[in-house]
Formats: structure tokens, C-alpha cells, sequence
């Protein structure tokens, strides 16, 4: 194996913000036409490198005690943190360039693509604003954007996430950099469009022949990308090593409980139920295991369902007209139907815009249904008067993605755990409540000391099992999901998934679980509801829907998951074009989709 | 387009004629101007008075009072001052441009000042340079407008002898009463803009603009401030109303001749139909700028555009 001189080197780098040291003696380097990915949890340190390297890090107020940042440049090699800002400034954005974690935000809104790109090359390349609009033109063409000259007169706000990181990577490879950072580049996409922004960046960089440093959280992601990996913990580098030694033999204690809690899509082939699997979590510096392998048979089908939801439509007014008639309607949600029984896992799964929130802020009545109806426990929600619909929020609770932002910062934790039970007149003297929550808190995982503190007091895991409790609190029935999950690190998510498995198990309690991570509901649902565009593509058990995938868009969505295994073959189906939007011109309905029962209970909509 | 602009139309309306309803209805309880005119004219009899009430209109019912007075609007005819008989109308138009230099004046100088100034402030944050500009603007807030107008008369008029301490006559008697207004303004902008530029430094694209090598400078001036001054625009947009009040002040300190000394002088006299055309006026003005600031909003920033 002939192997090329590293093109960037770091050294020793040590990086802190005041007194408090981010990141301690770290050495890696990345050679040209290769892939390093730096993985490691939230706060280890990857960004904070990312951005040390580019010397923006000291703008946000970093400084580097100790370190060197060795680049191997057209004018040999120099160290970059040596370099004065004014000599940076003319490596970064050409020899060095970076793409950012949020597409939503990395663009200026208030100029246009074109003005954006040509910025870059007049600036580095001297070019006049003329010929930097063709270039750029053709480098929106490069990363497959289609119409791109359209597209240069465009702002930001008018293209999808997807197309604006497109336009991010087009924007960064504008002077053919030598190294390129991608932080988290395709966080915040869903899974096909990150499978296309994944296959331009591997095609562009086998085209220029760059280095790239690849940062992410995502195992999966890493396998796919990576030649070598660099573990962060804490803001050290615990391991380092080829992709494929490093995930059939991860060495250091985190990378082997960062390995083991990586759901893996797949790797439940065969399996009837939803399991739990025992969780390695770092205690200190020393892993430990908790929690056993069970099957999660909870699941009442010869019961009437918990929740029938029949021929339910969502459909918001937007864009009036001068006359404040309506002429466009978001259809979020078309002619949906699905049961949940009692001690049931259903997952609704979709990319955004497919009306899988709408659904789920429907039943809890967040949002009005246009049409359809609702059965919770044998009655209708239209037969229910006032009151009784009050009621029904006690019996279903919703969780939430964030869940900093769903708990009042202003409030200790006890008493936002002890709202529902106010609220619903559960219980009277306050002796009681304390118990109750006192209850909650260690049934979650917390300890009774904690009702005292304030939500930002607590790390982002904890804050969810707070959120768990305060649902937990009023006795619910139901517990709605949505993206409960996304937000957190996965050894935390592995362990809330068995927190949460093991409550069905305790109470019978019925998920109502939305997610687009397909390796997650894999783990935990019994069935899976594949929604498109507000209407269900595919329904059916777990295993019919995973291991038997019928309908297109099922299989496309499942080729797009990466999977957290280096040695698999990239069989991946070529994926192009956005999902489309829901919204539409009034008269102009979708047409809807009609069924095909496969096998029992396996659902499948006839191609259109 | 049209749809919007109808629309701003017919709430420039209805605000000129809730703000004018409110004034006549208001200054008709400070008493009778028939009195007012009266005094010092030796002995008056009831009879006097009631002839003089009808010579000036103000016997009729309020409602047809405000109806004569609303019809005038749209020829221009605001009536006769009560005291001396000249046109409303020449009053104002002598009047009114006087107000409008100072106005936009103060208002130009704390937006040319500000800007730099809280730029400076935001990025320097903490460090010394931004402890400077926050204290002094402290102390440009702290000042009531007409505290600062009689220090500055004090020290430039009197104890330097530089400036006329009052009245409009040329460039030197300009400069006191804008910066009075100006300093004011400027201390409150100043904030501000560095509120709303830390702000919008914290962005996404700005790391993002940074990266791609451009210097500070661009960073801050192009990719920075066209952002941070759409929220700066509402705000000056509303603070324009508020300048207008402060100007009748300093216009009184001053005895600058403009809406602000014509207005406090009808109120003393009672001068109804004096004091409803300066309101008239001064609502037109500021409904005029809130529509400017709505139409620049569009031109600023593309996502308003195309809604």
C-alpha cells in the first residue's frame, strides 16, 4: 500500500475557551484523496477541532496553548496557528474550506445563491463578478443541482435543506480546496438526501483528490465514509485506526460502548419481537453493562384496539389571495387509517413534510382534523363533549424532540412533573404528590433530590427522562413520541429506548412512536407505518415491513440508512431528486392511494 | 402590491381620525377659547362672549365641529387660527419644514453615529472599547432633552458665546437642537444596533462567510448589518413617533418656529383648529415613515419580498 505525506498534520493541540480546556494534546493528520472522520458524543471536542483548524475557532474565543497545525501547502509546509489572521485568510476558503452541520442556516438570507459563490471566487481567484456566475454555474451543476443558472438569481429561503447544502458544497469546492471539513453535513437531512449529499462528496473528492476531515456522531455515516477514524472523548483522542480495525476491534472502553450502543438496521433480521439488548454505559472511565436481553411480547392483539384512527385528513390554509380566499393548502395528512392496541409499538416513519408530527398532534388534539375520525377506548372524539376531550389529554401524553424546550426553564423539574397530576385532579394533598413524583424521578432513572433544580441544571439525556416522567405522571394510555430520540447522543438513546420499553412492559402503555431513524424503530416497534406525502405507503408487522419491504418508497428509504458496518458492499441504489411538497393549489387534490393486503396485516399501496 | 397598499390606505384613515377625534374631543374640556380671547380687553359681557363663540365656530355641536374639520382635510382647509385669523394652512406650511430639518436631521446623525458605533461595541464585546461605548451611551440615555438643551444653550451661548441660544436663523442656529435630539437618539441606537448585531454575529452564516477568507470588515458590513437592520428598521421606524414628541420640546427650549412651538402655543390659547391640523400633520408624518419602513423591509430582505 503506497501511502501519500499527509497534507495536514495537527500536533499537540490543546484548544481553551477561558479556564476551561476543550481539547488536550491532540495528533492526527489526513493525507490527499482521503477520508479521516473524527467521531465522538456532544461536547468531546470534534467541532470545536474542526474549527481550530480553520482558525475560527479563536473568533468565538478560543485560544491554543500548546499545538501545531501543519499544512502541507503550495508554498510547503506551514503551521497555521503560527499564521496571521490577515496570511489565514487567504488558506481558508481556498486551500482549506468547510461545510457546516445546518443547511438551514449557513446561507445568508438576504443575498442570492449566485452572489454567494461568486463571492468566494472573486475573492481567491480574482475573477470578475461575470465569469465568477459561470463558474458558479457550473459548479452548481457539478454537485447536481438542477437549473442551476435559475438557481444563481434564487435566495436562500426558496431551495430545501437538501439543495442548500448542495449549494454549501459547491460554494466550498469553488477554489478546488486541498482539504475540506465537513462538520455534521447531513445532521439535519433526512436519510435520502443525506444518502445523495454523502455519494457528491465521495464523488467530488475522488475528482479533485482532496483530504477529508469528516465530522459526525453518526457510526453508520462513519462507516460509509471513513478510510481512518479518530475517537474524541472528553475532548481527547481515546483510539485512532483504519475503519475497518476499528469497528471489528475497538480497543479503548468508550469506543466499544459507542460501538455497542449503535443501533444497526438489519441486525434484527429474523427476530419476531422488538427487543432489549443490554446497554455498556461509561461509568467514570470503566465500562459496565446494564439491563439483559428481553423480548418485548407486550403487545394485546386479541383485544379491540387502544386508538383507531380512520380515514384521517390534516390540511392547513396557507397563501391567501387580496381577497383573503385561500388558494394554497398544505396536505399534511391524507386519508390515514391505523389501530394501536394496547401495549403496542407503532412506528410512523417518514422524511420531513411526509405529516408524521401532523398525525401525531392530531390525536393529541395540538391540531384540528379536517376530516376522518379519531377512536380513542370505543368513543369517537367527536361524540365527546368538552370535558371528556379534557380528560383524553390525561390519558394520552406527547414527548417531545427537544427537550430543553419543553420543560418551563423557570420551574424546578418537580413541579413540571407534578403539572399533569394539578391539572387533572389526580390527586389532593401535596404529601401524596411528593411521593409521586419522588416515584417518577427514580423510576426514570433520576433521584428524588433532583425535583429541587431547574431543567438547565440537568444534561440533555436527563432532560428527557424528566419529560418520560411528567408523562408517566397522569397514567396515560397512550404515550406519544415524536423524535423523542433524535436529539441525543446514542449510548443515552440506547438506554432511554430500554427505559421506555420497559415501562410498556410495566403499565401495558401504547407508543405511538415517530422517528425517521429506521435503525432505532427496528429496535423497538412491533409495527411500523411507512408514511409519503401524508399518506401510508406501507404498513404491516416489523418484520414485514423491514425484512419484506414492498413498496418503493420503503425500499428507497431503507437503501438510503447507512449502516454502521464498514465491511458491507455500498450496494446502494442511486438516489436523486427531492422529496415533494405538500403543498398545493386549491382543486388541484392528491390522488389517494389505494391498498393491497400482501399478507395479513402487511398493507401496501398500489403504485400510482 | 395594490392589495397592501389599499390596505395601508385605509389604516393611515383610520388612525388620523382616532388621533384627531381624541385631540379635539381633549383640548375642547381645557375650557373656552371665547374666554381666552376675551381677556384683557376690560369689561365683557356674556353677550361679548357668545358672539365671539359663534365668530369662531366653537357653538355648534362637537360632532359637527369635527365634521366641518375632517371635510377640510382633503382640500387642505384647516381654518382660521383663533388667534391673529391667519390661515391654519399658511401656518403650517411655514412650519412644517422647519420641523422636518430637524427631525430628519437628529435622525440621520444618530444613524451615521450609531451604527459604527454599536458595530464596534458588538464585536469588541466585553473588552474595553465596548465598556466605553455602553457607559457613555448610559450617559447620553440618562439625559432629559430639555436638561441637555439648557446645558448645551449654558455652554455654547453663554459661557462660549459660539451659538445663538435660540430661533432659526441659518446653520449655526441648526446645530443646538439637533444634537439634542441627535445625542438622545444615539444613545438609545447604539444600543441597539449592538444588541442586534450580537445577534446576528451568532449566526450560522457568518461563521459560514468567515470561512470563506473574507476579512472582518466585509464579514461585518456586507454579510452582517444588511440582517441586523431589519430589526433595526422597525425600530426606527417607531422611534420616528417618538422623536416627534421630543421635538416639541426642544423646538419650546429653542423657540425653534416649527409643529412643535405651534403646537404648544395652540394649546395655550386654545387654538382648536391650530392644534388639529398640527395632529393631522404630525399622524400623516409618522403613518408616511411606518409605510417607508414596510416598503425598505422588502427591499432588505427577500423573504418579505416575495410573500
Amino acid at each position: 500500500m503506497t501511502e501519500h505525506a499527509p497534507i495536514l498534520r495537527i500536533e499537540d493541540l490543546s484548544v481553551e475557551f477561558g479556564a476551561s480546556r476543550v481539547i488536550e494534546n491532540l495528533n492526527f493528520s489526513v493525507a490527499p484523496g482521503k477520508t479521516l472522520a473524527i467521531v465522538g458524543e456532544s461536547g468531546s471536542g470534534k467541532s470545536v477541532t474542526s474549527l481550530s483548524v480553520m482558525r475560527l475557532a479563536e473568533m468565538v474565543g478560543a485560544t491554543y496553548p500548546s499545538g501545531k497545525i501543519i499544512f502541507d501547502g503550495p508554498d510547503g509546509e506551514t503551521d497555521l496557528l503560527s499564521l496571521p489572521q490577515k496570511k489565514m485568510r487567504a488558506i481558508r476558503g481556498r486551500d482549506v474550506a468547510m461545510i457546516f452541520q445546518e443547511p438551514m442556516t449557513s446561507l445568508n438570507p438576504v443575498f442570492t445563491i449566485g452572489d454567494q459563490i461568486a463571492e468566494t471566487l472573486i475573492l481567491h481567484e480574482g475573477m470578475s463578478k461575470a465569469d465568477a456566475l459561470k463558474e458558479g454555474e457550473r459548479l452548481l451543476d457539478m454537485v447536481r443541482l438542477p437549473d442551476a443558472k435559475q438557481l444563481l438569481k434564487r435566495y436562500p429561503h426558496q431551495l430545501s435543506g437538501g439543495m442548500r447544502q448542495r449549494v454549501m458544497i459547491a460554494m466550498a469546492l469553488a477554489c478546488r480546496p486541498k482539504v475540506l471539513i465537513a462538520d455534521e453535513p447531513t445532521t439535519a437531512l433526512d436519510v435520502t438526501i443525506q444518502a445523495q449529499i454523502l455519494n457528491i462528496i465521495r464523488d467530488l473528492q475522488a475528482e479533485l483528490g482532496m483530504a477529508v476531515i469528516f465530522i459526525t456522531h453518526d457510526m453508520g455515516v462513519v462507516a460509509e465514509v471513513a478510510d481512518d477514524v479518530v475517537v474524541m472523548w472528553k475532548g481527547k483522542k481515546v483510539e485512532e485506526g483504519p475503519v475497518k480495525d476499528l469497528f471489528a476491534n475497538p480497543k479503548h472502553p468508550y469506543t466499544q460502548t459507542l460501538l455497542s450502543a449503535v443501533p444497526q438496521l438489519g441486525s434484527m433480521n429474523g427476530e419476531e419481537f422488538p427487543k432489549r439488548f443490554p446497554v455498556v454505559i461509561m461509568d467514570g472511565e470503566t465500562p459496565r453493562l446494564v439491563g439483559s436481553e428481553e423480548i418485548q411480547n407486550t403487545a394485546h392483539y386479541d383485544a379491540e384496539p387502544l386508538l383507531k384512527v380512520n380515514n384521517l385528513v390534516t390540511r392547513f390554509d396557507i397563501k391567501k389571495g387580496i381577497f383573503g380566499g385561500v388558494t394554497h393548502r398544505v396536505h399534511a395528512v391524507e386519508n390515514v387509517s391505523f389501530d394501536i392496541y394496547r401495549g403496542e409499538t407503532l412506528a410512523l416513519v417518514g422524511e420531513s413534510g411526509s405529516g408524521k408530527s401532523t398525525i401525531g398532534r392530531t390525536i393529541q388534539q395540538l391540531q384540528k382534523a379536517t376530516s376522518g375520525d379519531i377512536t380513542f377506548n370505543g368513543r369517537t372524539f367527536a361524540s365527546m363533549g368538552k370535558g371528556d376531550q379534557q380528560r383524553l389529554r390525561q390519558e394520552i401524553q406527547y414527548i417531545f424532540q427537544d427537550p430543553f424546550a419543553s420543560l418551563d426553564p423557570r420551574k424546578k423539574i418537580g413541579f413540571s412533573i407534578a403539572e399533569p397530576i394539578h391539572t387533572h385532579g389526580l390527586m389532593d394533598s401535596s404529601k401524596q404528590i411528593k411521593i409521586r413524583i419522588d416515584q417518577l424521578l427514580e423510576r426514570v432513572g433520576l433521584t428524588s433530590a433532583h425535583a429541587d433544580r431547574y431543567p438547565h441544571e440537568f444534561s440533555g439525556g436527563q432532560r428527557q427522562r424528566i419529560c418520560i416522567a411528567r408523562a408517566l405522571a397522569s397514567n396515560p394510555k397512550l404515550i406519544i413520541a415524536d423524535e423523542a430520540l433524535s436529539a441525543l447522543d446514542v449510548s443515552i438513546q440506547a438506554q432511554i429506548i430500554n427505559l421506555l420499553m420497559e415501562l410498556q412492559e410495566e403499565h401495558g402503555l401504547a407508543y405511538l412512536f415517530i422517528s425517521h431513524d429506521m435503525a432505532v424503530v427496528e429496535k423497538m416497534s412491533h409495527r411500523v407505518a411507512v408514511l409519503y406525502l401524508g399518506q401510508i405507503a406501507e404498513l404491516g408487522s416489523r418484520q414485514q415491513v423491514l425484512e419484506t419491504p414492498t413498496h418503493p418508497y420503503t425500499k428507497r428509504l431503507l437503501s438510503a440508512v447507512p449502516v454502521a458496518d464498514p465491511t458491507r458492499e455500498h450496494h446502494r441504489v442511486m438516489l436523486d431528486g427531492e422529496i415533494p411538497s405538500p403543498v398545493r393549489r386549491v382543486g388541484n387534490e392528491p390522488a389517494l392511494l389505494t391498498y393491497q393486503e400482501i399478507a395479513p396485516g402487511h398493507l401496501v399501496a398500489d403504485a400510482v | 402590491m395594490a392589495g397592501f397598499l389599499i390596505k395601508r390606505f385605509l389604516q393611515a384613515v383610520f388612525v388620523i381620525v382616532a388621533v384627531t377625534l381624541v385631540v379635539s374631543f381633549a383640548i375642547r374640556l381645557t375650557g373656552d377659547p371665547a374666554l381666552m380671547l376675551a381677556q384683557g380687553a376690560g369689561s365683557i359681557t356674556e353677550d361679548d362672549l357668545a358672539r365671539i363663540r359663534e365668530a369662531l365656530g366653537v357653538n355648534k355641536p362637537f360632532f359637527v365641529q369635527y365634521a366641518d374639520f375632517f371635510i377640510g382635510i382633503f382640500t387642505l382647509d384647516f381654518g382660521r387660527s383663533f388667534l391673529g385669523g391667519t390661515p391654519v394652512i399658511d401656518l403650517i406650511k411655514s412650519a412644517l419644514p422647519a420641523t422636518l430639518m430637524l427631525a430628519f436631521a437628529s435622525m440621520f446623525v444618530s444613524i451615521v453615529v450609531s451604527i459604527p458605533l454599536g458595530i464596534k461595541a458588538a464585536v469588541s464585546r466585553g473588552k474595553w472599547a465596548d465598556q466605553f461605548i455602553r457607559i457613555i451611551s448610559l450617559v447620553g440615555l440618562s439625559f432629559p432633552n430639555f436638561w441637555l438643551a439648557i446645558m448645551l444653550v449654558l455652554l455654547f451661548s453663554i459661557t462660549f458665546q459660539l451659538l445663538p441660544p435660540s430661533g432659526m436663523d441659518g446653520f449655526a442656529s441648526f446645530l443646538m437642537p439637533a444634537l439634542t435630539m441627535g445625542i438622545i437618539l444615539t444613545a438609545t441606537n447604539v444600543r441597539l444596533v449592538r444588541t442586534s448585531m450580537l445577534e446576528t454575529m451568532q449566526s450560522q452564516y457568518i461563521m459560514v462567510a468567515r470561512a470563506k477568507g473574507l476579512s472582518e470588515t466585509t464579514v461585518l458590513y456586507k454579510h452582517a448589518l444588511r440582517n441586523c437592520a431589519i430589526p433595526l428598521i422597525t425600530y426606527f421606524g417607531l422611534q420616528f413617533g417618538g422623536l416627534l414628541g421630543g421635538i416639541v420640546v426642544v423646538e419650546r427650549v429653542f423657540n425653534w418656529p416649527g409643529l412643535g412651538t405651534l403646537a404648544f402655543d395652540a394649546v395655550g390659547g386654545r387654538d382648536y383648529p391650530v392644534l388639529q391640523a398640527v395632529i393631522t400633520v404630525l399622524s400623516l408624518l409618522i403613518v408616511g415613515v411606518n409605510l417607508l419602513v414596510d416598503i425598505a423591509y422588502g427591499l432588505i430582505d427577500p423573504r418579505i419580498r416575495t410573500e
